[in-house]
């Protein structure tokens, strides 16, 4: 369905040192340097399918949605989605995809939402009987009712950011392209939104490809993450996989009868100590957490212990780390 | 064509919005007509020679000038097309089922037609109504009255066939600033708003004949006052027409040219 072959994309930018003189001078003479924001970048992704496309800060990762939009033109590569070049055959092409871009907006700043619907029903020819049960649907699952008729300024950035949602999907797309949807969110939009993708992805079979720095979102969706740093690919699978490779460490808290002694555990590394509570890093490889609880009822009286998972973001920092991104 | 008629339609809504803005355009403009016809009338008084133009004629063609000011003005713009380029929503736009030459054309014209309705019938109206030399006059015959809103009409098109090459530029330049001066001054100067082109002087006016921009403004008014035979002026809206094909096409091709290397960064 999407399927991308050797993508590269390099921008040229001007640069020059701050200070009047060097302004002055880079009025005839400019510096330029290329950064090569996508290198030879290659996957492909099935229909129905939620990928979470993640990377720090300039990986490149809105420069890929840019591309499979159809909005930029990359340097080499191919990229066939629905049988389409997306930037040769722009125009009989968007018609089958619906963008967001987080930090950008595509309402009608003046007139109420509604309007901005109205009127992308008609530049996507989408017949009255197709948008009704459409509109009807947005306007509920995103909870819509009591905003649609605002003007756009009037909104909060939650609020617009799940009509611009609504908006991008008024001509049923069958794929959608979310850039940090939930980007300056609260809790509940968040889940909002989160709920609302998982539920076109089920029942309508929308394919969504969404990036994010919101591990969050990622371990709420994605069942597979592709991660690019310095416009490299450099993992393509699924999320647990991810987890297992990194995240065999697990952290135990535990709450205990005072006990004024300091104690060692086998195979686990002290974090913290105070005579009530301990905090204690293990390596799952090398002893079972089982065990390290035995130990520690051995020793003192438990009063309460809590397990965590290494967190995601531990597990993207560690990977960025590991890749020297 | 579904899809331009509701870009019309929601430009339209929204530009009644700003009555505020209207009415003080109309007052600008009375105030603005009345200087500039007794400038007119000061130097007509001490003429040497005939001037090439009546005084009551540059009258008919002050008023209209003002009435329709936004058909004619090159700086009336969207700031909005402006923000797309340089911010970089134009993404969006770029996600869109159409072209964006007739999309955005469609933007601009309504834009202007909407406060053109708001704009144009105040200041007609107490036109007609001022005492004798000041009066807006009725057109000399009923064909010169249809000639005159045909060829506005396509003046309008052909003003913003023009000014799209204004916002393309911006994808060059990323300022709409310089631009706008350039476009601005040239066009409104070549199309005998800041002086009537039968006053200019002969070499000027050459130019002027030769160049697009006149046949936005100066054309239309002079046809409405009679200045312009009728004969005369069904053969100039052939050549209104001949412009705005060929800067329609022209401006296509540009447009398509720039999205090529278009470039949009962040986020």
């Amino acid at each position: 369905m999407i399927h991308l072959e050797g993508i590269s994309k390099s921008y040229r930018i001007a640069k020059r040192q701050t200070g009047l003189r060097q302004a002055a001078k880079a009025l005839f003479y400019r510096d330029y340097t290329t950064i090569n924001a996508l290198k030879d970048i290659s996957f492909s992704i099935n229909q129905g399918e939620i990928v979470g496309y993640i990377g720090p800060n300039g990986a490149g990762k809105s420069t890929t949605i840019k591309i499979m939009s159809g909005i930029l033109v990359p340097d080499t590569g191919t990229c066939t989605i629905l049988g389409y070049t997306p930037w040769k055959d722009r125009t009989e092409y968007v018609k089958n995809i619906g963008v967001v871009f987080g930090q950008r907006s595509q309402l009608w700043w003046d007139v109420p939402v509604m309007d901005s619907f109205e009127l992308l029903k008609d530049i996507y020819k989408v017949p009255q009987q197709e948008y009704k049960p459409t509109i009807d649907l947005l306007i509920e699952t995103l909870d819509l009712q009591t905003i649609v008729h605002s003007p756009v300024r009037q909104l909060s950035l939650g609020q617009r950011m799940r009509c611009e949602i609504a908006a991008s999907l008024i001509h049923n797309p069958k794929i959608l392209f979310l850039d940090e949807p939930t980007i300056g969110l609260d809790a509940v939009s968040k889940i909002a939104v989160r709920q609302f993708i998982k539920t076109i992805n089920k029942e309508k079979g929308v394919t969504v490809i969404l990036t994010t720095h919101d591990m969050n979102d990622i371990e709420a969706l994605a069942d597979r993450v592709i991660l690019i740093g310095k416009g490299s690919l450099l993992y393509d699978g699924n999320l647990e996989e991810l987890r297992k490779h990194f995240g065999t460490s697990k952290i135990i808290t535990a709450d205990y009868a005072k006990n004024t002694v300091p104690f060692q555990i086998f195979g686990t590394a002290t974090l913290s100590w105070t005579p009530e509570r301990v905090v204690l890093s293990i390596d799952t490889e090398k002893v079972k957490t089982s065990e390290v609880i035995t130990q520690l009822s051995n020793k003192v009286e438990l009063l309460d212990v809590t397990i965590e998972s290494q967190p995601i973001e531990d597990i993207i920092v560690q990977l960025y780390k590991e890749y020297q991104i | 064509m579904k899809m331009y008629l509701a870009v019309l339609r929601l430009r339209l809504n929204m530009g009644m919005q700003y009555r505020a803005a209207a009415l003080a355009g109309v007052a600008t403009q009375f105030f603005w007509g009345f200087i500039i016809i007794m400038v007119f009338e000061a130097f007509y008084e001490h003429a040497a020679m005939t001037p090439p133009i009546s005084i009551k004629e540059l009258i008919q063609y002050i008023w209209l000038q003002q009435a329709f000011l936004v058909f004619v003005m090159m700086w009336f713009r969207d700031n909005e097309l402006f923000d797309l380029i340089t911010s970089g929503n134009i993404a969006y736009e770029l996600c869109r089922p159409s072209g964006l030459y007739g999309f955005w054309y469609a933007k601009l014209l309504a834009q202007r037609l909407s406060s053109a309705l708001l704009r144009c019938f105040p200041i007609l109206i107490v036109a007609f109504l001022l005492p004798k030399p000041y009066k807006l006059e009725p057109p000399p015959s009923i064909w010169a009255f249809l000639l005159f809103l045909s060829s506005l009409l396509l003046g309008l098109l052909l003003l913003v066939a023009i000014s799209m090459f204004l916002y393309i530029s911006v994808f060059i330049t990323l300022s709409p600033m310089g631009s706008l001066l350039v476009f601005g001054v040239l066009s409104e100067f070549f199309a005998g708003l800041v002086i009537p082109v039968p006053l200019m002087p002969v070499w000027l006016q050459k130019i002027a004949y030769v160049l697009p921009f006149r046949w936005t403004a100066d054309f239309p008014f002079r046809v409405y006052s009679g200045h312009i035979p009728e004969s005369e002026a069904v053969f100039g809206i052939f050549i209104q027409l001949a412009f705005l094909t060929v800067l329609v096409l022209l401006g296509r091709a540009a447009l398509n040219g720039v999205l090529k290397k278009v470039v949009v960064q962040g986020g």
